[in-house]
C-alpha cells in the first residue's frame, strides 16, 4: 500500500489532477450538463482523496520529498553537486495540515457549486478556473521552491480574480476583480523581487538550502519585508485588508468560500518564511517580527469586527469577520514567534499559542466556508444580500438556518463548536504572554457574537414575508456541501484533542523545527 | 468520558463531552420543574396573554430591520466610526498606497534594528 | 570606473522604472495609466532578475562549439521568461477588466469606480 505507483507520486498527482480536470473542462463541457457535472465531481473527489492520502502518508512516515526530473523522486541533490538545482515539493506536517484544509473544503464547496451555479452560463470556464484555483492553492502549500511558490501564487491570484469578476453584475464584480488582481500583482511583484535578491546572493531558490545559507545581510532584511508584507496583505491583515470585503462580497459564494482558503495559503507561506527561512538566525530579532504579527493580528481582530457590525450586506459583514478571524491566527502564531528564542516560554505557552493559531486556520476554513455557503443559499432563494430586506426565512429554509447557526456559534467561539476549542487555546496561552492581548481577543469574540445575532435576527427571525413566499430549502448538492462542512465543525468541536494530537501538534513541531526541514534536503550537510 | 477527549491548554482543560453532559443535566432539571406545572392548561380556549389589559398587537411589521439594531452602540462610538469608515474609500490607488506604506514602514523598522 | 558604472547601470534603471511604476499606480487616476504603471513595474522586476544573472566573462551554456568552459547557470533567464508569460496574462486580464468597467460605468477614472466601499 505504501509503495504503489500512486503513493510514490502523490505530490505530483496532487497538482496534476486539478490541472488535468481544468484543462479538459472546455472539451468535457461540450458533452452536456450531466457529463460536465460528473467530471467536476470526480475531479474534486480525486483531488481531495489525493490530498488526504498525501497528508496521511506525511503524518505516518514523516516529510515527503518529491524531486521533479531526478533519477528517483527522493534524490534531492544531484550526484556531483553540493546544492539542489531541481524543483521539488517538500511536504512536511505543516503542509500536510494545509493540504487537509484545502482537500476537505474544496470537496464541500465544489459539490455545493454544482447546484448553486447550475443556472449560470459559461460554466466550462468557471469550473476550469475553479480547478486552476485549487491547483494554485495546493501548489502554494506543498512546494519547497521559492520561485515555484511565486508561480503558484500567481496562478491562484489570476484564477481567483477571474472568478470574482465572473458574473459581471453590472460591472461591480469586475471592479472587485480588478482591485483584487491589481493588489495581488503588486504583491507578487514584490515577492518576485525578494526572490531575485535572495537568488543573487545565495544562488539558490530552494527554501531549505536558502535557509541553510542565509546570512541576514541588509539585503536579506529587505527581502524579508518584501516577502512578509505582501503575504500579510494577501491574507487580509489590517491595514491592508481593503480588498477583502470588496472581493468576498461580489464573488459567487462558492468562490468566496474558496478565496478564504486561498488567503489561508498565503498565511501558511508567511509563517513558513518567518519560521523556516529566517526563524533561527542569531541576528534575527524574534520579538520584532513576532510583534509585527501580533500588532497586525490585534488590528485585524478589532478593526475587522468593528467594521462588520454596521454592515448591511450579509456577505460584506462576513468578509469583515474573515479579516477579524485571521487576526486570531496571526496573534497565536505571532506569540509563538515572539518567544521562539526562549525555550522555556516556548515550551510552557508558545507552542500552545501556535497550536491554537494553526487549529484556528482549519476551523476558520470550515465554519467561514459554511457561513459563506449559507449566505449563497439565501441569495439563491431570495435574490438579495441586503439584511434590511431579508427576514422570516427560518420558516421556509430550516436546514439553512441550522447550518447558519452552527457556523455562527462556531465563529463566535461558543462551546461546544470548533471555534471555541481553538480560541480557548489562544486565550489561555496568550494570557500568559500578555493578559491585555488575551482580553482584546475575548472582547472581539463577544462583538462577533453580537454581530451574528444581528444577522440571524435579520435573516431568519420574524413573520414570513410575502416577497419570499417562494423561498424553499436548497437543492440536495448544496445541502450536502454545507452538511460536509458543518459535520467537520461539530466533530472538531466535540473531539478537539485527537485533531490537536495527530494534525496540529506535528505541524507546530514542523514550524519550530527548522533544522529538520533543512536536513530533509541537505541530509545534514 | 475518555480522557483523550479532554483538550489540554497548558493551564487548563476543556472536555466538550462533559460539558454536553452538564447541559443535559440542566435540561433534565428544567424539564422536571416544567412537569410540576399545571396539567390542565391548554392554549386557546378563550385565554389571552395579559399585556397590561391591552389587546395583543399582530406580528405583521414587527420585524426590526438590521440597520436599526445596535443603534446605540454605533451612536456612542460615532467618533470612532466617522474616522474608520471613510478610510475604506474603495479607490484602488488608495489600496496600493496602504500596501506600499506598510512596506516602507517595515523597511525602516527592519533596517534600523 | 566606467566598467563599474556600466555594470551597475541596469540596477539604476530598475530603480527608476520601479519608482515610475509606483508613482503611476499611486498618483494616476486613469485605470489604464495605473495598469501601465503596473506593466512598468513588471519590466523593472524582469530587468532586475536578468541583471542579477550576468557574470563577467561567462558564456551562454550551449555546449556545441563553446568558446569557453566558464558558463553561467541560466536560472534567472528561465525565471524571467516565466515571469514575462505571467505578466502578459495579468495585463491582458486586467485590461479586459478595465474595458468592461468602461462599458458598464462609462468611465475609467479610479476615483469614480467605487461602488464597493465602507
Amino acid at each position: 500500500m505504501m509503495d504503489t505507483f500512486v503513493m510514490r507520486h502523490l505530490p505530483a498527482l496532487l497538482i496534476a489532477t486539478p490541472l488535468f480536470a481544468a484543462f479538459l473542462m472546455p472539451l468535457v463541457g461540450n458533452a452536456g450538463r450531466t457529463v460536465r457535472s460528473a467530471w467536476v465531481f470526480l475531479g474534486a473527489l480525486l483531488t481531495s482523496a489525493i490530498g488526504l492520502a498525501l497528508a496521511w502518508k506525511v503524518l505516518a512516515t514523516g516529510t515527503v520529498l518529491y524531486v521533479f526530473g531526478a533519477a528517483t523522486t527522493q534524490q534531492a541533490l544531484p550526484p556531483d553537486a553540493a546544492f539542489p538545482i531541481r524543483i521539488m515539493f517538500q511536504v512536511d506536517a505543516l503542509s500536510a495540515l494545509m493540504a487537509v484544509i484545502v482537500s476537505l473544503s474544496s470537496l464541500g464547496i465544489t459539490i455545493y457549486s454544482l447546484a448553486a451555479e447550475s443556472k449560470q452560463s459559461g460554466l466550462e470556464t468557471f469550473y476550469a478556473m475553479l480547478f486552476l484555483l485549487i491547483a494554485g492553492v495546493l501548489g502554494m502549500v506543498v512546494t519547497g521552491d521559492l520561485f515555484n511558490f511565486f508561480v503558484f501564487l500567481e496562478i491562484s491570484s489570476l484564477a481567483g480574480a477571474a472568478l470574482v469578476a465572473y458574473r459581471v453584475d453590472d460591472g461591480v464584480a469586475v471592479e472587485a476583480g480588478l482591485k483584487y488582481a491589481l493588489l495581488s500583482t503588486v504583491g507578487a511583484l514584490a515577492v518576485l523581487t525578494a526572490i531575485g535578491i535572495l537568488f543573487a546572493q545565495y544562488n539558490a531558490l530552494n527554501l531549505a538550502s536558502l535557509a541553510a545559507r542565509l546570512q541576514f545581510t541588509a539585503l536579506d532584511k529587505v527581502a524579508l519585508v518584501l516577502l512578509a508584507v505582501p503575504l500579510a496583505m494577501k491574507c487580509g491583515a489590517v491595514p491592508m485588508h481593503f480588498w477583502t470585503p470588496d472581493t468576498y462580497t461580489t464573488a459567487p459564494s462558492s468562490v468566496t468560500a474558496f478565496l478564504v482558503v486561498s488567503s489561508q495559503a498565503s498565511l501558511y507561506a508567511l509563517f513558513r518564511i518567518l519560521f523556516t527561512l529566517y526563524g533561527h538566525l542569531v541576528q534575527f530579532s524574534w520579538a520584532t517580527f513576532g510583534w509585527f504579527l501580533i500588532v497586525l493580528g490585534v488590528l485585524s481582530m478589532f478593526i475587522g469586527v468593528t467594521m462588520a457590525i454596521p454592515q448591511k450586506d450579509v456577505k460584506r459583514l462576513m468578509a469583515y469577520h474573515a479579516v477579524s478571524q485571521t487576526g486570531y491566527m496571526l496573534l497565536g502564531v505571532g506569540v509563538g514567534l515572539a518567544v521562539l528564542g526562549n525555550a522555556e516560554a516556548l515550551k510552557t505557552y508558545g507552542k500552545t499559542a501556535m497550536a491554537g493559531g494553526l487549529f484556528h486556520i482549519i476551523n476558520h476554513a470550515m465554519y467561514k466556508g459554511l457561513l459563506f455557503l449559507t449566505a449563497g443559499a439565501i441569495f439563491l432563494r431570495t435574490g438579495t444580500r441586503n439584511l434590511n430586506r431579508l427576514g422570516g426565512l427560518g420558516h421556509t429554509m430550516p436546514w439553512t438556518m441550522v447550518f447558519f447557526m452552527i457556523g455562527a456559534l462556531a465563529i463566535a467561539g461558543v462551546p461546544p463548536f470548533n471555534g471555541f476549542a481553538s480560541k480557548l487555546l489562544i486565550y489561555e496561552s496568550v494570557f500568559r504572554f500578555s493578559p491585555f492581548l488575551s482580553i482584546i481577543a475575548m472582547v472581539v469574540s463577544i462583538l462577533t457574537l453580537a454581530s451574528f445575532v444581528k444577522v440571524f435576527h435579520s435573516m431568519f427571525l420574524g413573520p414570513p414575508r410575502a416577497e419570499f413566499a417562494e423561498a424553499r430549502e436548497v437543492p440536495a448538492p448544496m445541502f450536502i456541501g454545507m452538511a460536509l462542512l458543518a459535520l467537520f465543525v461539530v466533530v472538531a468541536g466535540l473531539m478537539p484533542q485527537p485533531f490537536i494530537d495527530h494534525l496540529i501538534s506535528p505541524a507546530v513541531d514542523a514550524l519550530v523545527d527548522r533544522s529538520g526541514y533543512i536536513a530533509a534536503i541537505l541530509g545534514g550537510r | 468520558m475518555d480522557v483523550t477527549q479532554t483538550l489540554q491548554t497548558g493551564s487548563g482543560a476543556w472536555n466538550p463531552l462533559l460539558w454536553l453532559l452538564a447541559l443535559a443535566v440542566a435540561l433534565a432539571l428544567a424539564l422536571a420543574i416544567r412537569s410540576r406545572g399545571r396539567k390542565d392548561f391548554r392554549e386557546g380556549n378563550g385565554r389571552k396573554p395579559f399585556i397590561s389589559g391591552n389587546e395583543e398587537p399582530g406580528n405583521a411589521g414587527g420585524h426590526v430591520p438590521a440597520s436599526n439594531l445596535y443603534w446605540g452602540f454605533l451612536e456612542s462610538l460615532k467618533g470612532y466610526y466617522s474616522r474608520l469608515v471613510p478610510l475604506h474609500t474603495g479607490v484602488p490607488t488608495d489600496y496600493v498606497a496602504w500596501l506600499l506604506g506598510v512596506m516602507a514602514l517595515m523597511l525602516v523598522i527592519g533596517l534600523t534594528i | 570606473m566606467m566598467t563599474l558604472l556600466l555594470l551597475k547601470l541596469p540596477y539604476f534603471t530598475v530603480v527608476v522604472l520601479t519608482l515610475l511604476g509606483l508613482a503611476a499606480m499611486v498618483f494616476k487616476k486613469n485605470l489604464i495609466k495605473i495598469l501601465m504603471g503596473l506593466s512598468l513595474m513588471e519590466s523593472a522586476v524582469n530587468l532586475f532578475l536578468v541583471a542579477t544573472g550576468y557574470r563577467m566573462g561567462g558564456v551562454a551554456p550551449i555546449f556545441t562549439n563553446a568558446p569557453s568552459p566558464h558558463m553561467t547557470l541560466p536560472t534567472v533567464q528561465a525565471l524571467t521568461l516565466t515571469s514575462i508569460v505571467i505578466g502578459v496574462a495579468t495585463s491582458a486580464m486586467m485590461l479586459s477588466f478595465a474595458m468592461v468597467i468602461y462599458k458598464k460605468y462609462g468611465t475609467v477614472d479610479s476615483q469614480k469606480v467605487k461602488k464597493l466601499k465602507g
